[in-house]
């Protein structure tokens, strides 16, 4: 799948979901076409409970779409299938387990890492995992029960559990948002480190519109449920952006730009109606 | 977690404050002991026929074991399977409440016509009594896993097994420690209760000849026995509990 030299990553086909299923369930998502290119970096922002959540766990084939389809690359026969990466937006940890082997999860079960893991590697996944949690200010807690946690540490747990086995696409909702503004500049940072990196294809979901243009090169507004995407547009500042980028007047028209499309749903959806 | 000392010793000193009221109450009325023996005639009676309690207690103790086993690996096969199915845990669970209900001592004198007396329909007994527990609770446990854990597991691409081995067992080790601990007692007294009908070895039969002949310290000194390999397993279990299942009472292990 090629089309201007950018590779098609993924394509959603008319998909929409309804929860509950039949005419009294509850319409999450309208039937929405969107296409994702290898290596983009897209931040979809929106109301509450418009779908954000929704259109990350279609991604990550968590749920199966009511209606349409959804297209991968690299499903072809012989092709090396991606890897995953996804940050829940409750953190979902598993309360039997340590920080580490939560975070160590993926490569017990991802290949090629989980071949290797009873072998040689353990003690080598297990530094990875400690240099992690390390970048994440999390070290100290290595050892510590979920339940141990703050919000905010537990955030970062999950962030990093979806990061270590270096995933091809990487579903983040709305991982920063119980941090305090100096961890999430830091974090933020690191996750543009790694996208500039590795060039990994990215979904961040967040309700921080200064997030989403300090980190995407792409953003999709969605309208309040059920959801539409009722702009996308691209995000043209050079990389690596520096945090200083905020206080620039074209970040702040493009911030303000942003919160008019959200605020004005509404009235989009009348004259839709009309 | 700190437990102040007075805490610690309390369940101690209740079990000895016990036996103490036990043995004053027996004096001060004058209970004959064909009636009600004092602990320490118990316990003098325990170790004079100490010799010979001790191939019955083996006895006992080796139907149990063998009944709880088996029962333990059915339990927790049974369990796991019917839990991993959503048709399977419906319809099959309002069943195995019900037959959970049945006393399953009633059994008894059916594996004794079809096996004879002696060892087998004890271990049988002992085995039957136990799975329904395990069966139920692992069921539970494994079917009432939070599908955001499950979620987790499939984007990542999981398999079911994986899932299984990662996600369901370790959830359900809390319900099945829980019916563990539960299930090895009825397990004694399962086997026990076959002893008594139909069995010339075992702590059950040895307490009701002593009980024919009116030896009624001895037939308090088989209790004894009873009450201390129940308690022994128990605590195995509870310890074994707090290591592989402590996180579910939020006990750093
Ligand atoms: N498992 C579910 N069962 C039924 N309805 C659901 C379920 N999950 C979500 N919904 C509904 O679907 C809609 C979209 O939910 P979703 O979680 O995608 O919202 P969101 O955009 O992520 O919101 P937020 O920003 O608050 O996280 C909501 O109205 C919600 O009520
Ligand atoms: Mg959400």
């Amino acid at each position: 799948m090629k089309e201007n030299g950018t590779e098609k990553f993924m394509v959603f086909e008319g998909v929409g979901v309804t929860y509950g299923g039949g005419a009294d369930g509850t319409e999450a998502l309208k039937p929405t076409d969107l296409t994702l290119s290898k290596g983009d970096f897209l931040a979809l922002v929106g109301p509450s409970g418009c779908g954000k959540s929704t259109i990350l766990k279609l991604v990550s084939e968590v749920l199966a779409p009511t209606t349409g389809n959804i297209f991968f690359a690299g499903r072809e026969l012989g092709a090396t299938p991606f890897r995953v990466g996804m940050a829940f937006q409750s953190a979902s940890l598993l309360p039997w387990m340590t920080v580490r082997d939560n975070v160590m999860l993926p490569l017990k079960i991802v290949k090629p890492f989980k071949t290797e893991f009873r072998a040689k590697r353990k003690g080598e996944y297990r530094d990875r995992v400690d240099a992690l949690l390390e970048k994440v200010g999390l070290i100290d807690f290595a050892d510590s029960n979920p339940w141990e946690l703050s919000g905010g540490m537990m955030q970062r747990t999950n962030l990093c559990r979806a990061l270590i086995h270096e995933p091809d696409l990487l579903l983040l909702d709305e991982p920063f948002g119980a941090l305090d503004q100096f961890t999430r500049e830091e974090l933020w940072q690191t996750l543009q480190d790694l996208w500039i990196e590795r060039r990994p294809t990215v979904i961040l979901v967040t309700h921080d519109l200064r997030e989403a243009a300090y980190l995407a090169s792409r953003i999709c507004v969605m309208s309040p449920r059920p959801g539409r995407i009722v702009d996308d547009s691209a995000v043209e500042f050079p990389r690596p952006r520096h945090i200083d980028l905020v206080f620039e007047p074209d970040f702040v028209t493009l911030v303000q730009r942003l919160r008019g499309k959200i605020v004005h749903t509404p009235n989009t959806r009348k004259l839709d109606a009309a | 977690m700190t437990q102040s000392p007075l805490r610690k010793i309390a369940p101690a000193l209740l079990i000895i404050s016990f036996f103490v009221l036990w043995e004053m109450a027996c004096l001060v009325f004058g209970i004959s002991h064909l009636v009600l023996p004092r602990p320490t005639q118990i316990v003098s009676t325990f170790f004079e026929y100490a010799p010979a309690i001790w191939p019955h207690a083996q006895q006992t103790l080796y139907t149990t074991m063998v009944g709880f086993s088996a029962g333990v690996v059915i339990g927790l096969t049974l369990g796991v399977l019917i839990g991993s199915s959503k048709l399977a845990y419906e319809t099959a669970y309002p069943l195995l409440v019900g037959i959970s209900s049945i006393p399953k001592v009633a059994v008894v004198p059916i594996f004794v016509l079809w096996f004879g007396a002696g060892t087998v329909p004890a271990i049988l007994t002992a085995a039957i009594i136990c799975i329904f527990p395990i069966v139920v609770n692992v069921a539970t446990g494994i079917a009432t896993v939070e599908p955001e854990l499950e979620d987790v597991m499939r984007s990542l691409k999981a398999t079911k097994l994986e899932i299984l081995w990662n996600i369901g067992l370790p959830r359900s080790m809390p319900y099945f420690f829980a019916s563990l601990k539960v299930a090895v007692t009825l397990s004694f007294v399962g086997s026990v209760i076959a002893e008594t009908v139909a069995s010339n070895r075992g702590v059950g039969n040895m307490m009701l000849i002593a009980s024919s002949s009116f030896n009624v310290p001895l037939v308090f000194a088989g209790l004894m026995v009873l009450a201390t390999m129940g308690i022994g397993f128990y605590t195995v279990f509870s310890l074994i509990e707090r290591r592989v299942a402590g996180w579910a009472m939020r006990k750093a292990v």
